[in-house]
């Protein structure tokens, strides 16, 4: 399919906007984009709730928990995701512990997720006046009380901006799941363009990242702003 | 604890492929210090344009760019910009195909940042650069520029760090970077340990820089 003249923009249309190929292979990409999707939302809700809780858990500023929790997340922040993907599901099995592609996919993004969760969440907390809890706590709240009430609420908001940018990187590393064979937009895109020797279920595969992703850009943008004026 | 040792952290193996892996590191580290530069600079150049230009369908452009590219997952940009090529009858060498996904993802991400720092310089400091007989791009160049860099240095710092741990995907159009190498020794030595060395040695690499990092980010917050 290599072309040596250049091609002419009616061809070249035809090349990547086949119409044929891709009634051929839409079904395909749909499916890919359902488990990117499905994907996407465990992992967002894992890594949130995880980071969340690792954020509580340094907050009780116990020693031992504490650095167990900075180690993780500097760790989990050091490696790309693709080697951790990489290691769970090429690595692990040789200590017998194998998994599906789904499952290595989102327990390293999920990781990874949490990671960034728990700074975001901590930054939260760390801007607070220490009055604010100081004062709570006067007005004769527990320590439980006056974190789930008057601490985590406050900290939440602040950590809303950091947390949109990284959900959106994170739930685009989805497609890393591709190199481990799961059969999601661009795995799904890039064998049928094989398979075709055309690349349009590669352009119907990056038309559906579009879908799926420019809301979510738009929604961030959006909420940047209300949150700048409101502030 | 014996199939662990033996399979993750096999020291006669580490000692057999770190040779290789020590090259790999240095593909990983001339490849971002490539590929940085080319962000910072045309990031830095759409924030100039989405934050100074008085053509509003200039600025439009801009941000449709910068929305564009930011939904891509950089691996499809890659992916599409390697693979589709050819079928335009262009035969990129890996290098180009990565520099180009990089410049294309890491532009949109790095004008954001800017754009946050030139945003959060006060205007008075424009007109009083001007007033003194600064040209515009003489004020860009020594007042606003130069305070926007410093007020978002984290986020630079982070988005730096995040460029590095993307060199990665370069592995999937077999870059010979950190992570392809150690691959490729796991399956001459059918044991994993090398990809749990280079593991290992991105931690070494960007640890430090994460340290870093959450030291500047903690400075700031002090300030304000």
């Amino acid at each position: 399919m290599v072309n040596s003249a250049a091609p002419g923009l009616e061809q070249l249309f035809f090349t990547f906007f086949n119409a044929d190929v891709a009634a051929t292979y839409w079904r395909d990409i749909a499916r890919g984009m359902g488990i990117t999707a499905l994907l996407s939302i465990a992992v967002v809700a894992a890594g949130l709730l995880l980071g969340l809780i690792l954020a509580v858990v340094r907050y009780l500023q116990w020693r031992v928990p504490g650095l167990l929790v900075v180690a993780f997340a500097d760790i989990l922040r050091s490696l790309p995701p693709l080697v951790l993907i990489i290691v769970l599901f090429f690595a692990f099995p040789f200590i017998g512990l194998s998994m599906s592609s789904f499952t290595a996919t989102w327990l390293a993004l999920t990781l990874v997720l949490a990671a960034y969760a728990e700074e975001s969440i901590w930054g939260g907390i760390l801007s607070l006046h220490v009055g604010q809890s100081e004062a709570a706590r006067s007005t004769g709240l527990s320590w439980w009380q006056t974190t789930f009430s008057v601490v985590l609420p406050q900290a939440l908001r602040l950590a809303v901006p950091p947390l949109t940018n990284r959900v959106i990187s994170v739930t685009k590393n989805t497609a890393l799941g591709s190199v481990i064979a799961l059969s999601e937009i661009l795995n799904t895109a890039q064998s049928a363009s094989s398979n075709a020797g055309n690349p349009t279920p590669l352009m119907l595969g990056a038309a559906a990242y579009l879908v799926l992703f420019i809301p979510v850009v738009l929604f961030s943008r959006w909420l940047e702003t209300r949150w700048r004026w409101k502030r | 604890m014996d199939a662990l040792l033996q399979n993750f952290f096999n020291l006669a193996i580490y000692r057999e492929v770190f040779p290789f892996l020590l090259r790999g590191l240095w593909t990983t580290i001339w490849l971002s210090l490539l590929v940085i530069p080319i962000g910072i600079v045309s990031g830095l150049a759409l924030a100039l344009v989405c934050t100074q230009t008085r053509h509003r369908w200039l600025r439009i452009l801009a941000i449709v760019y910068i929305d564009f590219f930011r939904s891509f997952p950089p691996l499809v940009l890659l992916i599409l910009i390697y693979f589709g090529a050819p079928f335009l009858g262009l035969e990129l060498p890996k290098l180009v195909a990565v520099a180009i996904g990089f410049m294309l993802n890491n532009s949109s991400y790095f004008s954001e940042v800017f754009r946050a720092g030139i945003e959060s310089v006060p205007s008075g400091q424009m007109e009083a650069a001007r007033s003194t007989g600064l040209t515009r791009l003489q004020a860009l160049r020594h007042v606003i520029v130069p305070q926007a860099t410093r007020n978002v240095l984290p986020d630079l710092v982070s988005n730096c760090i995040e460029v590095i741990k993307l060199t990665t995907i370069a592995s999937v159009v077999a870059l010979p970077e950190l992570l392809r190498v150690a691959r490729d020794a796991q399956s001459l030595v059918y044991n994993p340990s090398p990809i749990v060395l280079a593991a290992l040695m991105y931690l070494a690499l960007l640890w430090p820089l994460v340290r870093w990092l959450s030291r500047l980010e903690h400075k700031n917050r002090a300030i304000a």
